[in-house]
């Protein structure tokens, strides 16, 4: 079985969110970037694990400027077998997902993984374009995942619970928490990642269909009003009569 | 030129969800001066869609195809396209929820439309583009995102906004879609429903706690407030994982993002990956013992103190509103 796990480059959560320049560029001043948390715990190991059982190769795809080596070597080290970077800075996500889908109609991978979401631009959208740039079924906040005989089974998440969906391949696939357990690189691992294949490739000519224009940041931290301990009636009048939530 | 809004049916009524897209739907076309159609896939009854009336749905393009009672986002995908054709829609509205977030960007790319995945206010529109906000960074910034394309797809964030009723009816067309068994590529097997409890991705008031509960055995208290609210219950993730509360229930920004009116969070610190998930929130309650918990500064209302003193407190408190009203 030949996957595809396209991997996203993410401020670190810790991160401090500034921007500069009129707050229409975000400012990578003492930022750490990491692979985006669901692809490396979720989507990669899921697609490691699926390749361990039945064999086949995994292949990490990421769209971005040579700084994201790192995260790329990550993946490998923590089991992929090849890398492909495409080589331009992601700024539309229609943009990235038809990169990807490009790549991915010359190998015929069976399931393409992608995360979720990516934990800077929450957007959910990448998996979905891809999946409609190669016309394929997709199925999103997928929480479990098998595969036997060619057919998938998955479970996602719907409002309120999940459901047990079945699905042919080729198929993509938005991992989500619980599909996998993340693992660590090892030391053969890390090893390993320097030798395996990085194929750096050129962006396909594509328009972009948004731009962000600007930034904000939220007015002014909230002030809280506290409510002594002894007088918790006061709390509920407050929530009542002047916030109107209950 | 209309505006269109993808509406969903969950056992026989509209989604919650749904209605909001709808609304948001009759805003956009109100600004625009077009009329807010709705496209509703699978089997409902046609009283339940005139309903769409009350949030100034002009018409609903209703397929009643029994093959669309499962969510498909490819088969949806095509269908809402062939539906956007038939409208004569430039823009395209659906809500930010489970099912959203895969047929939106589907959709993007089928119609070559700009998407805002996640929008917290109206548009803007300016000549042939539009601005909408969303919220990045797990909400520590919003973007402001243009859209360059005449086609346009907006999500919109759960409880973004509060849909006025008003009292119109909307007129339910049957809508054939072109689609045959082969645009089908999912089959359902199967549906776990935590039954009896509110979904917490779809509660207006929320009730949480954490580590300073101090053991799942003392949760009573926090169903009982949340019961007595008509609220849902969450947690944070470090209850979650030594496993005092199922995982469903963990919010932040490795679990659910919520966007309540009304959060309540007792015994949790507040940490960073937490408030991801619930800073959308409307109005945010803190009760903790500890003075410099970080949870206070994302706080519209806070209690120093002892949760084991506080919650039965604030659930008599509460009872009695409740018997005055
Ligand atoms: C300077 C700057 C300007 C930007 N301007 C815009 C803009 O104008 N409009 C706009 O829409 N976005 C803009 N972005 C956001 C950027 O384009 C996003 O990376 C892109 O939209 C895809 O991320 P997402 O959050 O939408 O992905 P999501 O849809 O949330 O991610 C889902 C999954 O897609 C995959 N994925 C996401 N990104 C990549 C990638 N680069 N390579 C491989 N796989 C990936 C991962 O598997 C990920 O889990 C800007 C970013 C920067 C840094
Ligand atoms: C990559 C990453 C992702 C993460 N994702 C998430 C996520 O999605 N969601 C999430 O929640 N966490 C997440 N975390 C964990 C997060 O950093 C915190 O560790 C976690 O939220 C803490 O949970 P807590 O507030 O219940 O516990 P604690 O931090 O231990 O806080 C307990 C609080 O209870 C208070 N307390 C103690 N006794 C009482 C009492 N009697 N009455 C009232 N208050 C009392 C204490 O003062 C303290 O503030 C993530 C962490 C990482 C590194």
């Amino acid at each position: 079985m030949k996957i595809l796990v396209p991997i996203a480059k993410v401020p670190d959560t810790t991160s401090k969110i500034a921007f500069t320049d009129n707050n229409t560029k975000f400012s990578p001043d003492g930022v750490t970037f990491i692979m985006n948390p669901t692809d490396e715990w979720y989507a990669l190991v899921r697609a490691i694990e699926l390749k361990e059982k039945q064999g086949g190769e995994v292949v990490v795809i990421h769209v971005g400027l040579a700084d994201s080596e790192q995260i790329i070597r990550k993946a490998l080290a923590i089991g992929a077998d090849k890398a492909v970077r495409v080589d331009a800075d992601p700024t539309d996500a229609y943009f990235v997902a038809a990169q990807i889908a490009a790549h991915a109609k010359t190998e015929n991978y069976d399931l393409i993984i992608a995360g979720k979401e990516t934990i800077d631009y929450n957007s959910y959208e990448v998996g979905g374009m891809i999946a409609e740039l190669l016309d394929l079924p997709c199925v999103a906040l997928v929480q479990k995942l098998d595969i036997e005989n060619g057919v998938a089974t998955i479970k996602r998440e719907i409002e309120g619970g999940t459901e047990t969906v079945e699905a042919k391949l080729p198929l993509v696939i938005c991992a989500q928490k619980e599909l996998a357990e993340a693992r660590i690189p090892n030391m053969k691992g890390i090893m390993g990642a320097r030798t395996k294949p990085l194929t750096v490739v050129p962006a396909d000519a594509t328009e972009k269909l948004t731009t962000v224009v600007n930034y904000s940041l939220p007015e002014k931290a909230k002030e809280c009003k506290y409510v002594q301990p002894d007088n918790v009636a006061e709390l509920v009048r407050l929530l009542h009569e002047e916030a109107k939530a209950i | 030129m209309a505006v269109l809004s993808f509406v969903e049916i969950f056992e026989g009524k509209i989604k919650k969800a749904s209605v909001e897209a709808a609304y948001y739907g009759s805003k956009v076309a109100a600004q625009l001066g077009t009329d807010s159609v709705a496209v509703v896939l699978g089997a409902a009854s046609a009283e339940e869609l005139a309903t769409l009336g009350t949030v100034g749905v002009k018409k609903v393009l209703h397929a009643n195809d029994a093959r669309f009672n499962n969510f498909d986002s490819k088969a949806f995908s095509k269908a809402v396209g062939e539906a956007v054709n038939a409208a004569g829609a430039n823009v395209v509205v659906l809500s930010f929820n489970q099912n959203g977030k895969l047929l939106a960007p589907r959709l993007s790319v089928r119609l070559k439309a700009g998407y805002v995945p996640g929008a917290v206010e109206l548009p803007e529109f300016n000549g042939a583009t539009a601005t909408a906000k969303k919220n990045v960074f797990s909400g520590k910034a919003t973007a402001h995102y243009q859209l360059n394309t005449e086609k346009k797809v907006i999500a919109v964030n759960p409880n973004s906004l509060s849909p006025v009723r008003g009292t119109g009816t909307a007129a339910v067309e049957a809508f054939a879609t072109t689609l045959t068994d082969a645009d089908f590529s999912t089959v359902v097997k199967g549906a776990d429903l935590i039954v009896g409890e509110i979904p917490l991705s779809e509660a207006e008031l929320v009730v949480s706690a954490g580590r300073g509960l101090k053991g799942p055995e003392n949760w009573g208290m926090i169903e009982e407030l949340a019961k007595l609210l008509g609220a849902a219950t969450a947690c944070s993730r470090a209850v979650a994982d030594v496993d005092w509360r199922p995982h469903h229930e963990h919010v932040g920004q490795t679990g659910l993002t919520i966007r309540p009116n009304l959060y309540i969070a007792v015994g949790i610190s507040g940490a960073i990956q937490h408030l991801a998930g619930v800073n959308g929130s409307k109005v945010i309650v803190v009760i903790n013992t500890d003075p410099e918990a970080p949870f206070f500064k994302a706080a519209d209302y806070g209690i120093v103190g002892d949760a084991f003193q506080i919650v039965p407190q604030l659930i008599a408190e509460i009872k009695k509103l409740k018997a005055a009203h």
